[in-house]
């Protein structure tokens, strides 16, 4: 063979290592991560650190059950806010495409999207914390959904757009009006984006911390009242990374671990959904 | 000679500025095919979708002119109101993908919250799909969903979907140009079965099938409706000189 090209076979070669080589590292600092949180967190895990509280300072065992059950209540509490919110925003996205007020709207969205977490946390301080005297699981949880709002909003616009016109064109012939029409059909067709939107929403927001430290702002005590302050996972995690005792340190491992292992699974479920409930046009 | 079903007069259509048809005035008789032909872009679509106001989803569509329904002004009329009178088959398939057959079929009552018995339903979704020589093909699998059929049969299944609500005229969108050969014949046999109990208003751009299906045909070019009448005389002794060059193949 000529010399040339295999000269240039072998760049061509090298090209395609390189490429291989780059994805590959990309997958480093994940399993980077998974190992470590699983290496330190595991051996704390079992029952007992699941489903019982924090004990005082110096003695053994304890667990994270207040942190596990505040970051549900704020998940709910930013999901009930936020979901709503975000689809009838997405809805009115994917219906009007052109002109003022969908123009601004979705640059709000690009913009409330590199807001800085904190900055959200120090509005939802401002608004609901000052105004009703108290840390709470709803401050923590407004905080979340104003987060969890350009997912969501992101997720609908784009499943709803990809939805192909004659669908709508078939409904509204029927005589069925556009309310309607949105709600039964356009918004059956798309429910598996939607709802792949929500779960990567929750996931976004599952491992906040700067927003719900002066919101939610931490409880060693089991609350179920949206109007006290709350613990959760990425808060616990936090202060007791940042303490001073080893006991508290595995601790923190131990409650890294059941979050990732969260954030992990409603990825995973994000795709099984998708996968499995994907409508055929 | 009875009353048309539909009645167009004088009517002119824009989008914004463009005029895409011109002072048309035709009549659609009651239980026949009239077909609407011409080239692409002479405003038979455009005339089909102003028929049940589908021509409305266009911002800065305009018209002008009348049509009557019977005896009610369409333009008078709330567009609602309008297409559940007036039934309409699309250019490609398009059954609801999250519904089975038994709900596409079933589709113009459940979305519209009318409400009806079950048998009421039963009755309904099995006239239609006779009607549309599909119940033999789906009459074991009514509950599966209705986009696993083939195409033909997906569009056999929307015709269904319109006949349900019982239209006083079905408008089809050139129902067969998305389809093989095979099931362009089947679905053309079933236009002259339907025209028994149904009036049919179909746009084709396929001389061909205008002259197969139709009783009536109008021919449209540029917007104008340039001859109108019924197929037998429009086919061997058009008036218009444009008929006979559009019908020979010298454009179009």
């Amino acid at each position: 063979m000529d010399a040339t090209v295999r000269f240039r076979l072998f760049k061509d070669y090298l090209f395609k290592l390189m490429v291989v080589l780059f994805a590959c590292i990309m997958l480093v600092p994940l399993l980077l991560i998974l190992f470590y949180i699983v290496k330190n967190g595991i051996a704390v895990i079992n029952w007992e650190f699941l489903t019982s509280l924090p004990k005082p300072m110096g003695e053994l065992g304890g667990g994270i059950a207040n942190a596990i059950v505040g970051t549900t209540m704020l998940i709910i509490v930013a999901s009930v806010i936020a979901v709503p919110v975000g689809i009838a925003a997405g809805i009115y996205l994917s219906e009007n495409r052109v002109g003022r007020l969908p123009g601004a709207v979705r640059l709000c969205m690009e913009i409330l999207q590199g807001v800085p977490s904190i900055v959200i946390g120090i509005i939802a301080y401002i608004w609901i914390v000052i105004s009703m005297g108290t840390f709470s699981a709803l401050s923590g949880g407004a905080a979340l959904a104003i987060m969890m709002l350009p997912v969501i909003v992101r997720a609908t616009e784009e499943t709803l757009k990809l939805i192909p016109e004659n669908l709508r064109e078939a409904s509204l012939a029927l005589g069925v009006p556009y309310s309607r029409t949105v709600l039964k059909v356009i918004m059956p067709a798309g429910i598996t984006g939607i709802l792949t939107g929500i779960l990567l929403g929750v996931a976004r927001i599952a491992g906040e911390t700067a927003p719900l430290l002066f919101t939610a702002f931490g409880s060693p005590f089991m609350n179920l009242n949206i109007f006290k302050p709350v613990d959760s996972l990425p808060l616990l995690v936090f202060n007791y990374a940042t303490s001073p005792y080893p006991e508290w340190h595995a601790m923190a491992w131990g409650a890294s671990f059941v979050l990732v292992v969260f954030v992990l699974g409603i990825n995973f479920f994000a795709k099984v959904i998708a996968k499995k409930w994907k409508v055929r046009f | 000679m009875e009353s048309p079903v539909l009645k167009i007069d004088s009517f002119c259509a824009f989008f914004s500025e463009n005029q895409v048809l011109q002072n048309v005035n035709m009549e659609v008789r009651h239980n026949k095919v009239t077909a609407l032909m011409g080239p692409s872009g002479c405003g038979k679509t455009t005339l089909l979708r102003c028929v049940n106001r589908m021509h409305e989803l266009v911002p800065d569509a305009t018209v002008s002119g009348s049509m009557h329904l019977h005896d009610d002004d369409l333009y008078k009329m709330n567009p609602i109101m309008v297409r559940k009178k007036i039934g309409m088959v699309f250019q490609r398939p398009n059954p609801f993908p999250t519904m089975s057959i038994y709900d596409n079929v079933i589709a113009g009552y459940k979305l519209n919250g009318i409400r009806i018995s079950r048998t009421e339903r039963d009755r309904i979704v099995e006239e239609s799909l006779r009607g549309s020589a599909l119940w033999d093909e789906v009459k074991d699998r009514l509950h599966k969903k209705g986009t696993f059929l083939s195409g033909g049969q997906q569009q056999r299944l929307c015709i269904a979907r319109a006949l349900a609500m019982k239209p006083d005229i079905l408008l089809m969108d050139e129902p067969t140009s998305a389809l093989d050969p095979k099931a362009t014949a089947h679905i053309e046999k079933l236009i002259t079965e339907l025209k028994d109990s149904v009036t049919i208003l179909l746009v084709t751009h396929n001389i061909a099938q205008a002259g197969r299906v139709s009783d009536y045909t109008a021919f449209l070019y540029l917007g104008d409706l340039v001859e109108f009448g019924t197929t037998d005389k429009l086919f061997t002794v058009p008036d218009d000189k444009r008929t006979e060059e559009y019908l020979s193949g010298k454009f179009g």
